[in-house]
Parts: C-alpha cells; sequence; structure tokens
C-alpha cells in the first residue's frame, strides 16, 4: 500500500510539473516594456515553487515508501520529539527564501506603480460600463472635454457624458475600441459609470479594476503593433462573459494621422483598421 | 476541580426531541453539524457539476435543466445569469456550510470537551443555540435558491465575495440582484452569529474546563487547532457582519456606505428615478477590505482544524510521537496571526494605495513560512515511523500532499507584480479550491475515518474506504492541476462562457478534461455516503479504541456515555502522542496511563485549574 502510494504521489507530481511547464499552455508572448522584468520574477518563481513542490512530494512519498509497519511487535518506530536544530535551519533558511522571493517581486510592481506616468505619455479616458467599454480621446488640443454624469445618455450615444458646451471637447472622440501608439507610453485614467469591471489585456501583463466613485490613473508601454483581445476580468454581472473589446496598437505616425481625422471618419476608420488586422497569436 | 464539573453535570435526556433535535450534548451537536455539512456539501457539489456541463459542452441542450429550471435554462441551454448564480451559490454554501461547519462546529464540538477531559462544552444551551442559528442561517440560504427574485437564478449572480456596488444596488444592476441578494446577506449574517456562539464556547471550554493534568503543551494538536480557529472566528465574524448590516442598509434603506456618488446604471442616474435613489459618497474598495478582513482568516479557519486532525493521525497511525510538537503549535499560531495581516492580497488590483501593496505582498509570503515549518513537520513525524495504511492515514497522507501542492502556489499569487497577469484568472480558483477546499475536505475525511468509530461504536467499511480515496485523491489533482495553466493562459474566473475569446479557444481540450475528472470525482462521493450510512448500521463492532491511539477520546466507550467518562474523568500523566516508547510494554502510552514504570517525553507539571 505504503508503495503504490508512494508512486502514485510522484507520478502526480511529475505530470503537475510537465503540465506546468509546458510550451503549449503558457503567458502568451508579451508585447509590454514591464513584460520581461515580471516575466523573469515569474520564472524565477515557478522554479522555486516546482523545487519546493517537488521535494516536498517525493520527500513524503520516500517516507511512506520506507517506513511501513512491519507487523512484528518488536519493531517500533523511532522514539524522538523532533530537533530544535532543525526547526531553526528549516524555518531560517524558508523565511530567507519566501520573504527575498516576496521583496524582489515589488520590483515590477514599484516601477509601474510607485511613479505617475512620464511626461508626454498617450492619455486615454477609460469609462467602463456594463458590458462595455468606452475610450475618450482628447484631440489636438491634448485636453480632455469636460464630462458629467448627469449629461450620460446612452439612448444618445453619449456614453460618458461629455458636455458638448466645453470647447475642449469639440475635438474629442469616444470609441469602444482602444487605439494606442506603439513603444509610447500610454496614461489610462480607468473610470466606471456602474460596478466595479477590470482591465484586461492578456498579452500586456496588465490588469487593472475601474471603480465607480474614483479615477486610477495607470501606465505602461506596448512594444508591439497589432491587435489583442481586451478582456473584462472582475464579474461585474449577467454578460461579464460578453465584456469584450480590442486593443489596437499602432506606429505613432499612423495614429496621429487616424486621430487628426474628425469624430465620425476616426471611428469608422478604426472599426475598417480593427477589421483588417488579425489577431496577434496567443501563443 | 470536581466543583467545576458538578456544574455542567447534567442528566441525559430521555425524550426524543431533547435527545437528538434540540440537545445540549456536544456529541449530539457536533453529529449535527456534520450532517449539516454532509447536506450542504451535496447541493454546493450538484452546483459545481452543472457549471462543469456548461463550460465544456456549451450549448448543450440538457432536457433535464429545462424541466428543473425552465427560466434557467429555456431549452435546455443554461443562460448566463443561472450560471453567475451557480457560481455564487456553490461558493457561499461551500464556504459557510461546509468548510466552517465540519471542521469545528462538526469535529471540534465532538471531540474537544472528550480530548480535553471534559465532560460538556462550558455553555451547552449556547452551544445549541449556536446550531439551530447555524441551521436557520442555511434555510435562508435555501430560500434565496427558490425566491431569488428573478426566476432565471437560483440566487445573486456577484460571486461568494459580492463586491459591492454590484452588489448593493438592486435590482437595476441586473438579475439576481433583488431578494436573493438580501436573503443571501441575512443568511450569511445569521452564519456570523452562530458561529460568534461556537467561538465563545470552544475558548471557554479549552481554558477552564482541561482535567487535571492537561496542561496546555500536553493538548493535542487538535484542540490547539480549534482554539486558534474559535480565536480567528471570534475576531473576524463581527467584521463580516458588520459589513454584512452595511450593504443590507445600502440596499433598503437608501445608505451609501459602498455606493459612491454619479452611478449611471442600466440607463438611469442615480436619484433621478424612484427606481434608483440618489446616493452619493460610498467607497466599493470598503465592502472590500471588510470583506477581506473576514475572508482571508476564513480560509484558516477551514483548515486549521483539518491541519490539527492531520497531526494527529498521522502520529497514530505513523506510531511515532509528532515531530516538533512545539514548533506545531508555534506555527498554528503565527499562521492565525499572520492571517490577519494578509487581506490586502486579495486586493492589489482593486485601486487601493500601491504601497500597501507591497506590506500586504511581504507579509503574505511570510505566511508560507510557519506552513512550510508545519509541512516539514509532517514529513518529519513520517521519518523512522512503521505506517499502518489504514484509510484515515490515507487521507491523512493525502492532505499533506495536497496542502503543499494548493499552498504553494501561494508563492505566486502574493506576489503583487505577479498579480497583474494573475488576478481573477483560473489559477487563483486553482489555488484556493486545493488548499482550502480539497485539502481542508481530505482533513475531514481522514477525520471522518478515524473517529466514526468512536462516534457510533463501528468501523467504516475500510476496502470502500481506499476506493474512495484513491480515486478521490488522483481525481481532485486531474480536476485542479489543469486550472492552474487555464489561469497562465489568462482564462478568466467566473466567465459563463469562453466561447468570446479567440485566446481561450486552445483551452477548451483542458476544460473539457477538468470536467471530466470532476464528474468522475463527484460520482465516487457516493460511495463515501453509503459507507458513512452502511457502517453506522452495519459497520464492524470497534472497541474503545481501535486505533490504538493515546489520547482522551480512546479512554471512554465508543460511543461514550451522556458525561463523556460514566463520571470518572481521567487524569493527564503525560504528553499527546507517546508512541514507541523506549521500555513501554505496548507501543503507545496513553495520555491516561498512570503507569509510572515509564517516563516518557512531553512531561511537564499537571495543569492546576
Amino acid at each position: 500500500m505504503g508503495r503504490v502510494l508512494a508512486v502514485i504521489i510522484w507520478l502526480l507530481t511529475l505530470l503537475s510539473v510537465v503540465i506546468f511547464f509546458n510550451k503549449k499552455w503558457w503567458l502568451p508572448p508579451a508585447i509590454s516594456d514591464h513584460a520581461p522584468a515580471l516575466d523573469r520574477q515569474f520564472v524565477l518563481t515557478i522554479i522555486i515553487v516546482g523545487i519546493a513542490f517537488t521535494a516536498a512530494q517525493v520527500g513524503l512519498g520516500w517516507m511512506v515508501w520506507k517506513y511501513r509497519d512491519s507487523g512484528r511487535a518488536d519493531d517500533r518506530a523511532l522514539y524522538t520529539h523532533g530537533s530544535n536544530r532543525l526547526e531553526v535551519i528549516w524555518t531560517v533558511i524558508t523565511a530567507i527564501v519566501f520573504i527575498g522571493l516576496g521583496v524582489m517581486g515589488q520590483r515590477v510592481w514599484a516601477s509601474l506603480r510607485l511613479h505617475d506616468a512620464p511626461p508626454g505619455s498617450y492619455s486615454v479616458e477609460v469609462v467602463a460600463q456594463q458590458f462595455q467599454w468606452n475610450f475618450h480621446y482628447s484631440g489636438k488640443d491634448n485636453v480632455f472635454g469636460r464630462t458629467d454624469p448627469s449629461l450620460i445618455d446612452d439612448s444618445a450615444l453619449n456614453f460618458i457624458g461629455i458636455d458638448e458646451a466645453d470647447p475642449s471637447a469639440k475635438d474629442d472622440a469616444v470609441t469602444s475600441s482602444l487605439v494606442i501608439p506603439v513603444n509610447r507610453p500610454v496614461e489610462l485614467k480607468l473610470r466606471s459609470k456602474d460596478v466595479i469591471h477590470s482591465f484586461w489585456v492578456p498579452p500586456l501583463r496588465f490588469k487593472q479594476d475601474l471603480v465607480p466613485g474614483m479615477e486610477i490613473k495607470v501606465h505602461f508601454t506596448a512594444n508591439k503593433v497589432g491587435k489583442y483581445e481586451l478582456a473584462c476580468a472582475e464579474l461585474c454581472g449577467q454578460l461579464h462573459f460578453k465584456m469584450k473589446s480590442y486593443m489596437l496598437v499602432l506606429p505613432e505616425d499612423q495614429l496621429t494621422a487616424l486621430r487628426a481625422l474628425p469624430q465620425e471618419q476616426f471611428q469608422a476608420k478604426l472599426q475598417e483598421l480593427l477589421t483588417n488586422t488579425p489577431l496577434a497569436p496567443s501563443y | 476541580m470536581s466543583e467545576t464539573h458538578e456544574v455542567h453535570r447534567h442528566p441525559a435526556p430521555t425524550g426524543f426531541i431533547r435527545k437528538y433535535i434540540f440537545s445540549v450534548d456536544h456529541k449530539v451537536i457536533g453529529i449535527q453539524y456534520i450532517m449539516l455539512a454532509l447536506a450542504a456539501v451535496v447541493v454546493g457539489m450538484l452546483m459545481s457539476l452543472l457549471m462543469r456541463l456548461n463550460l465544456s459542452w456549451p450549448g448543450t441542450k440538457w432536457s433535464i435543466l429545462e424541466t428543473l429550471f425552465p427560466a434557467g435554462a429555456p431549452g435546455g441551454v443554461m443562460n448566463p445569469e443561472f450560471y453567475l448564480s451557480l457560481v455564487t451559490m456553490h461558493g457561499t454554501i461551500m464556504v459557510f456550510f461546509v468548510l466552517t461547519t465540519a471542521p469545528q462546529g462538526g469535529f471540534g464540538n465532538y471531540f474537544l470537551p472528550i480530548q480535553i477531559g471534559a465532560e460538556d462544552m462550558a455553555f451547552p444551551v449556547l452551544n445549541m443555540l449556536s446550531f439551530w442559528v447555524t441551521f436557520v442561517g442555511f434555510i435562508v440560504i435555501l430560500a434565496a435558491i427558490f425566491l431569488s427574485g428573478s426566476d432565471s437564478t437560483v440566487g445573486p449572480i456577484g460571486g461568494w465575495t459580492g463586491y459591492a456596488p454590484l452588489s448593493a444596488l438592486g435590482a437595476i444592476a441586473g438579475p439576481g440582484q433583488g431578494m436573493g441578494m438580501n436573503l443571501w446577506i441575512i443568511s450569511i449574517a445569521i452564519f456570523c452569529v452562530g458561529s460568534l456562539l461556537g467561538a465563545l464556547n470552544f475558548i471557554t471550554t479549552l481554558l477552564n474546563m482541561r482535567t487535571r493534568g492537561m496542561s496546555l503543551m500536553r493538548m493535542p494538536l487538535t484542540c490547539w487547532a480549534w482554539f486558534t480557529t474559535a480565536v480567528l472566528a471570534l475576531l473576524s465574524f463581527p467584521v463580516l457582519l458588520g459589513g454584512g448590516i452595511l450593504l443590507l442598509l445600502d440596499r433598503t434603506a437608501g445608505t451609501s456606505f459602498f455606493i459612491p456618488g454619479g452611478l449611471y446604471v442600466s440607463g438611469v442616474l442615480s436619484g433621478s428615478n424612484p427606481n434608483f435613489p440618489l446616493h452619493t459618497g460610498g467607497s466599493p474598495i470598503l465592502w472590500q477590505h471588510l470583506f477581506w478582513f473576514f475572508g482571508h482568516p476564513e480560509v484558516y479557519i477551514a483548515i486549521l482544524p483539518g491541519m490539527g486532525a492531520t497531526s494527529h493521525i498521522l502520529a497514530t497511525f505513523a506510531r511515532k510521537p509528532v515531530f516538533g510538537y512545539r514548533a506545531m503549535v508555534f506555527a498554528i499560531f503565527a499562521i492565525g496571526l499572520l492571517g490577519f495581516f494578509v487581506w490586502g492580497h486579495h486586493m492589489f488590483i482593486s485601486g487601493m494605495s500601491p504601497y500597501s501593496a507591497i506590506a500586504f505582498s511581504v507579509l503574505t509570503l511570510s505566511i508560507g513560512v510557519p506552513s512550510a515549518v508545519k509541512t516539514f513537520n509532517w514529513i518529519g513525524t513520517l521519518w523512522g515511523a512503521r505506517i499502518r495504511f489504514s484509510t484515515p492515514m490515507l487521507f491523512a497522507l493525502g492532505f499533506v500532499s495536497l496542502f503543499v501542492a494548493g499552498g504553494i502556489t501561494g508563492l505566486i499569487l502574493g506576489q503583487s507584480s505577479l498579480d497583474l497577469p494573475m488576478h481573477d484568472t483560473y489559477i487563483v480558483p486553482a489555488h484556493f479550491h486545493l488548499v482550502m477546499g480539497v485539502a481542508s475536505i481530505f482533513g475531514m475525511f481522514a477525520a471522518t475515518y478515524f473517529w466514526f468509530p468512536k462516534m457510533f461504536g463501528r468501523l467504516m467499511n475500510e476496502r470502500l474506504g481506499q476506493i474512495h480515496f484513491w480515486i478521490t485523491f488522483v481525481g481532485v489533482y486531474s480536476i485542479f492541476v489543469p486550472m492552474h495553466v487555464m489561469g497562465l493562459v489568462g482564462m478568466p474566473r467566473r466567465f459563463s462562457s469562453f466561447t468570446e475569446y479567440e485566446f481561450l479557444k486552445e483551452l477548451h481540450p483542458l476544460v473539457v478534461f477538468v470536467s471530466i475528472a470532476a464528474i468522475i470525482t463527484i460520482t465516487i462521493q457516493l460511495l463515501f455516503y453509503f459507507n458513512v450510512f452502511w457502517s453506522m448500521f452495519k459497520g464492524k463492532k470497534a472497541g474503545d479504541n481501535p486505533w490504538e491511539a493515546t489520547t482522551l477520546e480512546w479512554n471512554t466507550t465508543s460511543p461514550p456515555p451522556h458525561d463523556n467518562f460514566a463520571g470518572v474523568i481521567p487524569s493527564v500523566y503525560r504528553g499527546p502522542y507517546e508512541f514507541a516508547v523506549p521500555g513501554a510494554p505496548k507501543d503507545f502510552l496513553m495520555q491516561a496511563d498512570s503507569g509510572a514504570e515509564v517516563t516518557s517525553g512531553n512531561g511537564h507539571n499537571g495543569h492546576k485549574h
């Protein structure tokens, strides 16, 4: 029985490790500047996790393999209550490894979250609502027109409540897909009209909740042109699974030309680009 | 000493109702809790089965579904809100009515007083109330299934975490947010009250009612686990209770604790319409803080009793003292204490301060240290052992394996940066199901097979038990390990369908594999149910001490008499796990063996009242 259990534990361990380190199901190819550092931290972590997992399971299997009851009355177990030395050694070693890993893991976080977006970032307001994304771009003036919840009128397609009387709103545009420049820091100002949503583009290695009543500013730099799926990652109600959009990363000059178009043409042209651009492969 | 016990002595009741229904006997109450969990887990498991069907074979027409839920599954195909209500109710029922009731209210209630040599809990009537309050909570959550306010759901659809403002806005936020949500909050509030009553009782009993010689450091590790769990419950449930009341007020009294101003929901501006009154100034993140201040300790409430049972059973069947008893006690404390400082790791990307994320992250990784210490000591206990492979031992060994497998990915999820890709993907349910769900349940399976002969005087069928173990053990690995990989690819949790996204399509074979594994694993649990009820009446008769164990519950008859020790409370002379003592006549020395011929370890002076 002990040997069977040991073999099953070892087999399960082996299979778990194999499925974790397969090539097919893995993080999607990264497209952001912070991703390589994040992926390195992930790989380091998963190696430590893999070693600790394997060592513990192999050890457990070894004990059940080796120390079976012989059934003889005179054959007794080792009488020991433990070893303080061992306790100290393994406590200190795990403390150093685990906490060290935790501290190292803050580097990427700090670089992204403890600083404002660099000057000259491309700025987009994101306003989520149940099952739909709205992306608000300032025009040539680089100033976002005033918005006000009391001006929101979904039936008139004023999804984010833009104040048409505000002169700086004249050249603004609102789309249902996100378009950003490549290799230039992007700042998103995240808001929500109703419940909590979450901005999630897997190859970007980036996720952030959009919380009603708050404007959350985040930033990242995408470094690969292409079309990517954008999902809502926070349960927001009935059609949460359909709250889908796309993120289109364009060369800067192409984006500048696109943004120079009047609102309707911008939307139409963006739609055309989205239709004609194939999705970036996810693995 | 004896005076203390006089106070609690009460004659055995004779009527059926006082004996089995409104009983004040901790043993009956313990069994009531276990039965409640056995009933609740069926509901929770059936819900997960339905979810798996929907995820792996989308669009398939299940005519049985249409018969049962004509509005939730029109044409036999589940609609999204029905799926989400299954998600919510599955989580709520499993976390509260299974993982919090059986380990603590069930086995803790039954065995804590006996293991410390007490005749009952300190407050027997309070104990009865705590069960019946919990039972009412269960009735209310069942009511939420049938009175959800929209006939296309079986309850609210916001997940067991009930994040505001989705949970706070009421029917305007969509299906499932009406009466079902109110009942959900009320059920949990009632549950909190029941758990608080129980926690007070556990703490008082353990501190005041230990028999002569039962010093704290001679207690079985199960008692340490139940005690720490009770302290966690005492400190965390009030916060959830308070949060729940505020949430209910937001929904029914027009307050704005969790609802900010300027919301525009389903085409209506807050305050512009009687269906959606004016709200202003609330904070959605406040709910998350209150919820997770409870929710994280709750994870340890679910698993600490399993750890205690595992330590206890490993030593018994290894025929060897627990390795590093003292370190085990400190590790339980460390886990309990640190458990209160890490709730923010559920909220790295919630919009809270990124600086606090750093503190929460480092504290979270440090909770891995006492968890690792426990694992090392379990393996240490097996080193040089003479293992007897009975079903309880198999499940205890399974617990260790699963606890490692599930717990270790906490090193990934606890890092704020890695949460950027990992948060709210399938790696999260994979992680917590393995560790707080399946490992805890393995602890309870071990406890059931182990203590069943004491509770019912008969052994469970060993052959059925072993089949149950092998299939369940391989089954749960097959279900939850592939889910980790889905998370790496980026599959979001709480999606009722994966067909909308191209990047999720490559995962479909895994989704189907997991569902098949789940169906097999769930089906085999019938064997466990059969074994429990068959063995109650037909099982092999067990003596007082069928496992040759050492602690006080094995010093009395199986099942124990109403006052546990028939009026003669044993005194304790040694530590709880004195196996293989050199020179002893047998390979185990019971705590109550007074034999002075052997001096064994852990022999502190007797505790004095």
